[in-house]
């Protein structure tokens, strides 16, 4: 089956950073930073903002090579972006079918298409541009993208923090929802302490320039977590002092 | 009293009204460029009226009309329109078929920008005039001298749209179109032309403008019809009537030209380079 072959392929994923440093010129972003992404693992990468969160993400996507150390990527890996990701000439299902450029079978392209289009609730919306849409509309189509065919790595870079507080708090939830229904392995970047605690298996708390890993900190309720759900409050707690805030 | 609302532009607050001052928008919008043209018919026939110019000078508008009729009946002045409506056409096609691919190439080359841009940007700024004498030499009497007056005119501010427009694409497509394997033409074709399209058409349309324009100086002389032509000959028998017939012909041609280009932003997948 389609779907579980996906499954079996995400599960060979890899993606780990070694003893990788960076600089653009004279200013050091990471300083040997160790990352090892387990495969179905959901790791939020938080800390003060310009610690180097983005150019992480930027070498785990390859999108920049590293002055030092190595990166290894296997699996298919796609990028949510904070926003305007999505091509705004093409509607909303073009916009997704890219994330299906690799199925080849026309009639199963369509039967995900109707699937994704279901899963992200826009039904009614498929022949819509971007521009026509809300914010939180237009990432749920972004998520809907990057989680269409055979994706198996997602890096998310702040992709809810343009929403508003309670959109965000929606699309997290969605989130939640959509990884329970495709498995796929996650390393999300933000500065949102709350979003850390709801989302992740694993948080790292960043110190500030040059970049290293402050606290490493496992949660392990399960999800969707609540706000006031006491693994969470723990979480902010731990992650807050972490960050002497 | 409301505020009279710009035409073809409907503000928020109008689409959320009833369907009545819908309605009275349109209206309005034929109505206020119509009283306009009347106040302007007025004053050109008030002016002639007291006979401000002499007769031979500046025509009236019934000598005008008489004319009109008279040249259609003629056949002369479809086969003038006819004629530049060709040659602008053939013009404007090789210099959007080259210009714009042009445009693309060096938007994606830094280089190839930074040599060719002050070339580009030079010959831009030289009128397309000044080459008639050369157009007449090298390409002699007909169509050819004036196709290529409008090439020149149109090709260079087609490619430096184009350029910029290209140059200036958020690279966030180019990441998104990474991830989703899209390379070489196929990267050109359904990323870097769509994210530039709505610019091209706009600067299709100046470009178009300025040929535009250029065609009836280059008809008047390299050529021994068309719509240049006719004024340049009307000038020649002091005809100004005839003159006036073939302004008032070349303004609204001109005019219907660039409302079918303006057609072209009304196709959904460019709708967002104009909205937000």
């Amino acid at each position: 089956m389609f779907v579980g072959a996906m499954k079996d392929k995400q599960a060979n994923s890899r993606l780990v950073l070694d003893n990788v440093s960076h600089s653009f010129g004279t200013l050091h972003v990471l300083h040997d930073m160790n990352l090892d992404v387990n495969p179905g693992e959901v790791v939020v990468l938080v800390g003060p903002s310009g610690c180097g969160k983005t150019t992480i993400l930027n070498l785990l996507s390859g999108y920049i090579k590293p002055v030092s150390g190595s990166v290894i990527r296997e699996g298919v890996i796609r990028t949510v972006y904070q926003h305007d990701g999505l091509f705004p000439w093409l509607t909303v299902s073009e916009n997704i079918s890219l994330g299906l450029r690799s199925v080849k079978d026309a009639a199963l392209r369509n039967k995900e298409m109707l699937e994704l289009i279901e899963l992200i609730h826009l039904e009614g919306f498929e022949h819509t541009y971007p521009h026509q849409l809300s914010g939180g509309m237009r990432q749920r189509v972004e998520l809907a993208r990057v989680l269409a065919g055979d994706s198996d790595i997602l890096l998310m870079d702040e992709p809810f923090s343009s929403l508003d507080y309670q959109t965000r708090l929606r699309m997290r939830r969605e989130l939640v929802r959509l990884l329970e229904k495709r498995h796929r392995t996650v390393v999300f970047v933000t500065h949102d302490i709350e979003e850390a605690a709801q989302l992740a298996d694993r948080v790292l708390v960043l110190s500030s320039r040059p970049a290293t890993v402050r606290r490493e900190l496992l949660i392990d309720a399960p999800r969707p977590r609540d706000l006031a759900d006491p693994a969470v409050i723990h979480a902010m707690k731990e992650i807050l002092s972490e960050l002497g805030l | 009293m409301t505020e009279p609302k710009i035409p073809g532009r409907p503000s928020a607050a109008v689409q959320a009204d009833s369907t009545t001052t819908q309605k009275q928008t349109n209206t309005l919008q034929y109505l206020l460029p119509a009283i306009v043209l009347l106040a302007l018919l007025f004053i050109w026939y008030i002016v002639t009226y007291v006979n401000l110019f002499p007769a031979y000078a500046l025509p009236s508008p019934g000598a005008v009309w008489k004319s009109l009729l008279e040249e259609i009946r003629a056949g002369r002045l479809i086969n003038d329109v006819i004629a530049s409506l060709w040659r602008v056409a053939v013009g404007f096609v090789i210099s959007a078929t080259l210009g714009i691919p042009a445009g693309l190439w060096l938007g994606q080359h830094l280089y190839a920008r930074k040599a060719f841009t002050p070339m580009l940007n030079f010959f831009r700024f030289l009128s397309p005039l000044a080459w008639i004498p050369f157009a007449i030499l090298w390409f002699h009497i007909g169509d050819k001298p004036a196709i290529f007056l409008i090439f020149m005119a149109s090709f260079f501010p087609l490619a430096l749209a184009t350029m910029a427009a290209v140059a200036t694409i958020p690279s966030i497509y180019f990441r998104v179109a990474k991830d989703y394997n899209y390379k070489g033409f196929e990267l050109l074709t359904k990323v870097t032309f769509p994210a530039v399209l709505p610019e091209v058409i706009t600067s299709l349309r100046v470009s178009y403008g300025i040929a535009w324009v250029v065609i009836v100086a280059a008809e008047m002389v390299g050529c021994q019809d068309g719509l240049g032509y006719g004024i340049w000959e009307a000038r020649n028998g002091l005809r100004l009537d005839s003159a006036v017939c073939y302004m008032i012909i070349i303004g609204l041609l001109g005019m219907g030209i660039d409302r079918l280009l303006t057609q072209l932003t009304k196709l959904p997948n460019v709708r967002w380079g104009y909205e937000r």
